[in-house]
């Protein structure tokens, strides 16, 4: 693998033939350079696909978990479906109540805590990666929390119910985003402005709920608390096909753009180096980002804290300082479920919201990285 | 824009048709502060060309400019007589290779993972590593001298090391022109010299074009084939060292009062400066 070889495909893919007739002399009287010369194309093949496997290996096993508690989850609750029937309905056999139990009542659910859990997951992935800062995730930046103003200002300001109320949850997602995009932008967009820009929308909103919620009417506060919260228990039938719809699409323009994150992680001048517009790149997929996140708040509200740990976790497992779209996704999703399940059966006579669940959570977490930050700093 | 003729040895390596990296009446600055007024400079291909000045002189804000890092106010950037704006960002990026002064390395990242990186612009859609980027990828490990780090994560490396990866990132690119901005900036003065040889044995062996910016003029007037000295955002002289680099042009461009007596080792001129105490 030396010699001939080494000077062919070194040499510049634009450089005429007497240049490489130079280079493919094994033989310079130039002295060798200090340290090892041997070309090791298989160590390098080996590291890639050694990297690759642990990745198939994190979302493969996260997948598996996935299942493990999509069957808990539909076997356990008020009518009991053992396992194995919850198997028998799904490949179309069972009796008509476990099939209304499992189809109707629990699938809807449990599909709902998959689908969400990946969206916020894979949004705040993505923003970590493009603003390159483990701290800037939709939730904490009040994405999340600008859907949830939108929702509870139009149930408690304009009286709305309904399907209306996700369109404005999703609105106030938007507008949260490219408020603090306006503020943050200064010939570019820098990771900790965009963050404490973020920061800051993210108290605004939470006070603008909370003072809606205080001059409401109590019962209708009530129901309104639900979009402070995020719930994955009523999303079904038609909303959950819109929600499904939109998580696809916001899937497919990441996917498309995922390519420059290798290189935008290295710092804005390398990626230029290596042809890739760095602004231009970081605009289209935080707006992916931003869909996906409204997206998912307009039907579940914000659920505290997957954005931000689920990205957290899976870089963690696949290791290698990637951006780990995929895992994240499918953390997210084991994560939103496991919660749901741990807020439905974990207390007995108990039932919690998913969003508390997490944010019972989260919240150390984020405590623990805020800690770990300080100590790296000093 | 230079004060004194270029050296004719410059001018037959340029010729006939303009060849690879030049600027052609550019102007720089910083948020309407101007920094650099219509310069010109023409790079020689396949030679190394060393930028010094005094700090602020606009030396890496030219190499930035250079490597599309930073945007023209004025004039145009071209390569082989083609403006670089108008090229596709990928094509320039298969052409001109960059280590700029700050980079970033992700947690955790590997050594062949990040010089991987370096095969961006010559991957398709999808990204995909093939085993034509392996081989590059191998062969850049090795020719810089960290084959044997391949498997190891990036910040357990020594600077000396660190410098070595983006180096053989940068070979990964495979681009024919290399710009670097203070490259030996955080090295010893060992890992300094070991750097530079790195650069010259690409140079002489591949025929690589080298830019850089450089701190150090001695190790500047040793290493380059050609010195281009600023001062005030303005190039004061370019040559070959041993035509450019006098006693004067320190003085002009450094305002530094030195004897410029011959490298004992090398031969290029050696700048000795005077200070108020030693006369």
């Amino acid at each position: 693998m030396t010699g001939a070889t080494t000077g062919a495909s070194l040499a510049g893919a634009d450089r005429g033939p007497a240049a490489d007739a130079t280079l493919t002399t094994p033989t310079s009287p130039e002295p060798d350079p200090p340290a090892a010369t041997t070309v090791d194309v298989d160590g390098v093949t080996r590291a890639r696909r050694s990297r690759r496997r642990r990745q198939a290996l994190v979302i493969g096993v996260g997948a598996v978990v996935a299942v493990a508690l999509a069957l808990v989850a539909s076997s356990f609750g008020a009518a009991a479906v053992t396992p194995d029937r919850v198997l028998g309905v799904l490949f179309g056999q069972g009796d008509r109540v476990d099939r209304f139990v499992v189809l109707e009542l629990r699938l809807p659910r449990i599909v709902a805590a998959l689908i969400v859990g990946l969206a916020f997951a894979l949004a705040g992935a993505v923003f970590q990666a493009t603003l390159r800062n483990p701290l800037a995730s939709p939730d904490i930046l009040g994405v999340s929390t600008g859907a949830s103003l939108g929702a509870v200002w139009a149930m408690l300001g304009l009286g709305l119910t309904g399907a209306v109320v996700a369109g404005f949850a999703f609105a106030g997602g938007i507008a949260v985003a490219v408020v603090i995009w306006l503020a943050a932008w200064r010939r570019g967009l820098h990771g900790v402005r965009f963050v404490l820009v973020g920061v800051g929308m993210s108290y605004v909103c939470g006070s603008t709920i909370a003072w809606l919620l205080a001059r409401g009417e109590v019962r209708e506060a009530q129901s309104a608390l639900h979009w402070t919260v995020g719930s994955v228990s009523d999303v079904r039938g038609e909303e959950l096909g819109l929600l499904a719809l939109g998580v696809l699409a916001g899937v497919i323009a990441v996917a498309a753009c995922a390519r420059v994150l290798a290189p935008l992680a290295l710092g804005d001048d390398r990626a230029a180096a290596l042809g890739v517009r760095a602004n231009a790149g970081r605009i289209v997929l935080l707006l992916a980002a931003v869909a996906l996140v409204a997206t998912a708040a307009s039907v579940a509200g914000p659920i505290a804290f997957v954005a931000l740990i689920a990205p957290a976790v899976a870089r963690r497992l696949v290791g290698g300082g990637g951006a780990a779209l995929t895992a994240s996704a499918v953390v997210g999703a084991v994560l939103v479920l496991g919660a749901d399940v741990i807020g439905q059966f974990a207390i007995p006579g108990l039932t919690a919201p998913v969003g508390i669940v997490t944010g019972v959570i989260g919240a150390p977490y984020l405590l623990w990285l805020l800690a770990r930050t300080e100590r790296t700093r000093a | 824009m230079s004060a004194e003729p270029v050296p004719a040895a410059v001018r037959q390596a340029t010729a006939p048709s303009p060849v690879g990296l030049a600027a052609e009446g550019v102007s720089l600055g910083y948020d309407g502060r101007r920094v650099i007024d219509d310069l010109d400079l023409a790079i020689p291909p396949g030679r190394i060309t060393a930028i010094v000045g005094p700090n602020a002189c606009g030396k890496s804000t030219l190499l930035r400019g250079l490597a599309r890092l930073h945007p023209l106010e004025g004039g145009r950037v071209t390569l082989d007589g083609r403006d670089v704006s108008r090229m596709p960002r990928r094509d320039v990026a298969r052409r001109v290779g960059v280590l700029p002064q700050s980079s970033i390395a992700p947690d955790g990242v590997r050594v062949a993972d990040l010089v991987g990186r370096g095969r961006y612009p010559h991957q398709g859609w999808f990204g995909r590593h093939s085993s034509d980027d392996d081989l590059v990828v191998a062969e850049a490990l090795a020719a810089t001298g960290v084959a044997d780090l391949a498997d190891r994560p990036i910040e357990e490396l020594s600077g000396g090391q660190r410098q070595r990866v983006w180096i053989a990132m940068v070979l990964a690119q495979q681009t024919d022109i290399v710009l670097l901005d203070e490259p030996t900036t955080y090295l010893d003065v060992t890992h300094q010299l070991e750097l530079l040889d790195l650069l010259t044995q690409l140079n002489r062996e591949r025929g690589t074009t080298v830019v850089m910016v450089l701190h150090e003029l001695n190790l500047a007037a040793r290493y380059a084939d050609h010195l281009v000295v600023m001062a005030g955002g303005a190039v004061v002289v370019e040559g070959a060292p041993t035509e450019v680099l006098t006693s004067e042009t320190v003085h002009r461009a450094f305002g530094l009062e030195a004897q410029v007596i011959p490298d004992p080792v090398s031969g290029s001129p050696l700048v000795v400066p005077i200070g108020r105490f030693h006369s």
